[in-house]
């Protein structure tokens, strides 16, 4: 979930009242975002100070508020965004129309694309906020979204990536290209850089810049680089990678140039609208977005154009569509549980940025899904937002008309039996990972990794998730270690699963569940663990089965257990089948794993029992 | 034995002055006496009055001295008044008594050593020595010159002699009766307990914890949520399969394939098995359908899904993928039944430990299926929940699924 750090005083500003913290937890709360975390501008420096330095400038004690907004939420991710949600929602302001100016079709800015860059980055859309203007907060804020949408919808500039410029600084009309020649080709000053470089020298230079290092990989194998140029080969960027110093904004920018490159078109779209629709509201006609015209030499040109009207067969962006969507009134009210009139559902939503209407003919609501509600995908998505506005803590809590009986798996009703009995016997359960290392598993209890045993994890963070556990010795022996000071004898057990690989389940693994106890004193407790063994042979016994079923067969030598000392091990076998094993524990097994006192170790598989 | 020779002293006699002395007097070790001195007096059978005197004792050499002779004497009584050769004196005493024997006799002037041999210079010597150590050994007074060169030689030395002054104490009794301990089955055979005198319990000592069994107290609180789902009428799914494929992980649950939560650093892809075998293949095509064009209503997300991605194995990210497939079944199923169903098991993050974040947690997962459930029912349902856990709040929260 993503969190978003406003500034409190300039939020309060913005919404137009202030509120004290508890107020503003409750307007949070009922709108579905969460306030986070309070701190202030100092501490967030402070804790950033060893990352490079930020573009605020001073240490102030301003009080930032961080609020964590849904993951699927582009248009509250910054603070024009929270407002303006918040300010409409307790119904301060109207829903914004945004719209493109109307320029004639000559007019329209155009950036042409080549044909090299579907190899790389095959698509690009624009836009242009024409009379901004820029405060230090406001830039920032401008900035900081870029970054999250970086973060967020772009997957970290692999799917998308932004580059904002100034246009009095650049003429248009621009192109997009991968050069079909080598990058050495590519020289031009980069942002915060004096000197011009060749993009692949640039590249070698961002090795050691901790925040660009990890944006390299996207294109640095690549035979060919993208770049945007605008009328006079000046270079804008290089994405995903960096923006050209001499079309920087600062904060005497008045028109800017948003380009976002992609490999996914739908969420460029997203990306765009978002950064247009957020900060249209500082130009000098608000809301008013300035388009441009995108060309492709292949079909990419037709994989997205206008179906008809004046702009037929052409990609003008952005595209601030609204989408219809016509949802019968039920559909919105009955999955609720209130029953609300259509003039209440249409107040409601537009509470939420939703400009409805209704179809009075059938009671078919129309709603309105402006550009910033990208999230709303299906009815119920309209349906939840009403009841967010409506308020869930004002529906009416009923119960499910469906009679329905409880009951539980068969295996955990006998395997919580079987733990029940362990426990009377006087042995304390634990619970122990299921994760551990490669050698935990394997070499620690003297087995060896055959390949077709144990699952394996394929990107772990440290060597203490390397593979799934295939026996819980390892996990009781490391419990016994960490608690070893603990009065003799120490008894403990565990009934838990094990994965093995297998070929016949559809994911190719199945869980098996096991319980395993161990018992440590100054003499090995080898009764013991036979007593405990007899003891659950004994309880599980069906009542047709003999009572002294004999069920314990010494470890033939030629397939003894490594982990168990030798002469002292035992298979425990039912229904011809062996289902466990049993014996003192090798010592070097408990050298290995730091045990300094003799332990004896019983594990049976319990789904064998059932 | 010490404690009858005590008590019987004690009958008829007012005090015993001085138990080292009477110790000595009746034969007995001081040490044996002492214990025996503490335990009646713990009874308070016996007062005992504890004094101090400083006195000399013998160390350890003076102690050999006392018994054998000082050195220089043993030396002098083995050279025969013809002289001796040297080598030969050697044989014939041990080496400390040699050495110190000889340079002392030399000192006093009752030998000489030269290249010839060793000869007597007096004719007969007295062993002042012993008879002094053994004048100390035996209590007797020696005079201060005399002890001048036992403590020089480090033979002696000045120690505290611990002693006690004992008298009747108000429990006295001349024959202690043996207390017992414990009943034992001995005692109701004989009958004796009756005539049995049983030794004081300390009651406010630390008792020595018995041996017991426990249950998991996380299992605890598994048991405790199970039991409010089994009396709301929900039946458990089979979650005993960690191993799952991103297919029902994240498709079947419409996550998108490029959202941030299959990132590699979200979750816990797997080497071995790397993919999944099997996957019901008509619902695969259905799903694929919805992502990439939408469909039942919604706009999908338009993108290119891919095989590959739904293939990848993983170590689940949250029972809900059971909760899928369950659904999945149920929608197989020739005619509708309503259903509850729960959940409580294992999930893995690949996320780093910290406060309050494991790598692997238990999740609770509850789902109710029925045609016309509203979200009042959600809530009404969640409500009875969180009151029988004792809890009741509610936020605006919603995870897109």
């Amino acid at each position: 979930m993503p969190t978003v750090s406003v500034g409190r005083d300039r939020l309060f500003q913005a919404l137009g009242r202030s509120y004290t913290q508890e107020e503003f937890e409750e307007l949070c709360f009922e709108y579905g975002i969460e306030l986070d975390d309070v701190t202030t501008e100092k501490e967030v420096i402070r804790k950033e100070k060893h990352l490079e330095a930020t573009t605020v400038a001073g240490d102030s004690e301003e009080v930032i508020y961080k609020i964590e907004v849904a993951a699927n939420r582009y248009d509250l991710l910054c603070l024009e965004g929270i407002a303006r949600a918040l300010r409409i929602f307790i119904g301060k302001e109207k829903i914004p129309v945004y719209s493109r100016r109307e320029i004639p079709c000559e007019s329209i800015l155009q950036i042409n694309v080549s044909k090299e860059t579907s190899q790389i980055r095959p698509y690009v859309v624009c836009a242009i906020l024409k009379g901004v203007s820029f405060n230090g907060a406001n830039y920032n804020s401008f900035i900081d979204l870029q970054d999250k949408l970086h973060q967020n919808i772009c997957r970290k500039r692999t799917l998308v990536a932004i580059g904002t410029h100034d246009l009095d600084k650049v003429e248009g009309p621009f192109s997009y290209e991968s050069q079909a020649l080598k990058p050495q080709d590519i020289t031009f000053v980069p942002l915060k850089q004096e000197k011009s470089f060749r993009a692949d020298e640039l590249l070698e230079f961002y090795r050691s810049d901790l925040k660009l290092k990890k944006f390299l990989p996207i294109i640095e194998n690549s035979s060919v680089y993208p770049v945007i140029y605008d009328k006079n080969r000046t270079v804008l960027s290089l994405p995903p990678i960096i923006n050209g110093a001499q079309s920087a904004i600062s904060l005497r920018t008045k028109n800017v140039l948003i380009e976002c490159t992609a490999t996914d078109l739908t969420k460029a779209k997203i990306v765009l609208n978002t950064m247009v629709t957020m900060f249209s509201e500082y130009c000098d006609s608000k809301f008013e977005v300035e388009p441009v015209g995108v060309v492709y030499p292949d079909d990419r040109q037709f994989e997205d154009c206008a179906p008809e009207g004046a702009f037929k067969g052409k990609n003008i962006y952005p595209d601030l569509a609204v989408t219809v969507m016509d949802i019968p009134l039920a559909e919105i009210t009955s999955p609720i549980g209130v029953s609300l009139g259509v003039a209440e559902v249409i107040r409601l939503l537009e509470k939420m940025q939703l400009h409805a209407s209704l179809n009075a003919a059938n009671s078919v609501v129309t709603v309105y899904v402006p550009p910033t509600r990208s999230d709303i995908l299906h009815p119920c998505d309209v349906m939840e937002d009403v009841a967010i506005a409506y308020g869930y803590n004002k529906i009416p809590k009923t119960k499910p008309k469906c009679m329905t009986t409880g009951g539980q798996q068969p295996l955990n009703v006998f395997s919580d039996k079987i733990r029940g009995e362990v426990s009377r016997a006087g042995y304390m359960e634990v619970l122990t990972w299921l994760l551990c290392s490669h050698e935990e598993n394997f070499a620690m209890v003297k087995r060896k990794d055959d390949g077709v045993t144990a699952v394996i994890i394929g990107n772990p963070r440290t060597s203490e998730f390397e593979v799934v556990r295939t026996s819980l010795m390892s996990g009781l022996l490391k419990t016994l270690k960490h608690n070893i000071d603990h009065r003799r004898p120490i008894k403990i057990f565990e009934a838990g699963d094990i994965v093995l690989l297998d070929g016949t389940r559809d994911v190719g693994a199945l869980n098996n569940r096991r319980l395993a106890a161990l018992c440590c004193n100054v003499t090995s407790g080898f009764e013991e663990i036979l007593g405990l063994a007899t003891r659950i042979m004994q309880v599980v016994r069906k009542p047709h089965e003999p009572a002294n079923a004999d069920f314990i067969r010494p470890s033939n030598v030629r397939f003894k257990e490594p982990e168990f000392f030798p002469n002292r091990q035992c298979y425990i076998v039912y229904n011809g089948k062996q289902i466990g094993c049993f014996g003192i524990v090798h010592p070097e097994v408990l050298e290995k794993f730091g045990i300094p006192d003799p332990c004896s170790f019983v594990e049976i598989d319990v789904e064998a029992l059932l | 034995m010490a404690e009858e020779s005590i008590l019987g002293f004690l009958q008829t006699n007012e005090a015993i002055s001085d138990s080292q002395q009477f110790a000595a007097s009746v034969g007995i070790d001081h040490s044996e006496l002492e214990s025996v001195i503490k335990s009646l007096r713990g009874f308070e059978i016996v007062d005992a009055q504890e004094f101090q005197q400083d006195q000399w004792f013998l160390k350890d050499e003076g102690k050999t001295y006392a018994r054998e002779g000082s050195p220089e004497v043993q030396l002098f009584k083995a050279v025969p008044p013809e002289g001796i050769a040297k080598e030969e004196l050697q044989r014939k005493v041990t080496p400390s008594v040699f050495k110190l024997g000889s340079s002392w006799a030399v000192k006093k002037k009752w030998v000489e050593i030269g290249r010839q041999g060793v000869s007597r210079k007096v004719e007969h010597v007295e062993d002042k020595i012993q008879v002094f150590l053994q004048q100390i050994e035996n209590g007797k007074v020696v005079d201060e010159k005399d002890l001048a060169e036992l403590k020089s030689r480090k033979l002696i030395e000045y120690k505290p002699l611990k002693g006690y002054t004992l008298r009747r104490g108000p429990k006295y009794v001349s024959k202690r009766k043996k207390a017992a301990t414990d009943l034992t089955r001995e005692h109701l055979l004989r009958g004796d307990w009756r005539d049995l005198e049983f030794k004081e319990y300390n009651l406010s000592a630390q008792v020595q914890p018995i041996q017991i069994g426990y249950l998991q107290p996380l299992l605890k609180v598994r048991d405790a949520i199970q039991r409010i789902f089994l009396q709301m009428g929900f039946e458990e799914m089979p979650t005993n399969n960690y191993v799952e494929s991103s297919f029902w992980n994240f498709d079947a649950l419409f996550q998108p394939q490029q959202h941030p939560a299959r990132d590699s650093h979200d979750t816990f892809f797997l080497k071995v098995p790397s993919s999944t075998r099997e996957l019901p293949e008509d619902y695969v095509d259905k799903v694929k359908h919805v992502h990439e064009s939408g469909d039942y209503g919604s706009m999908g997300y338009r993108y290119k899904w891919k095989r590959e991605e739904a293939d990848k194995n993983l170590l689940r990210t949250h029972t809900t993928a059971v909760s899928a497939r369950m659904l999945y079944k149920l929608a197989q199923q020739k005619s509708f039944n309503p259903k509850r169903y729960y959940s409580i098991d294992r999930v893995f993050r690949n996320e780093a430990v910290d406060r309050t974040h494991l790598a692997e947690f238990h999740q609770i997962e509850g789902l109710i299926c029925d045609r016309g459930l509203t979200l009042g029912d959600l809530l009404g349902v969640l409500e009875d929940f969180f009151a029988r856990l004792g809890m009741l709040y509610f936020p605006t929260k919603f995870f897109t699924f």
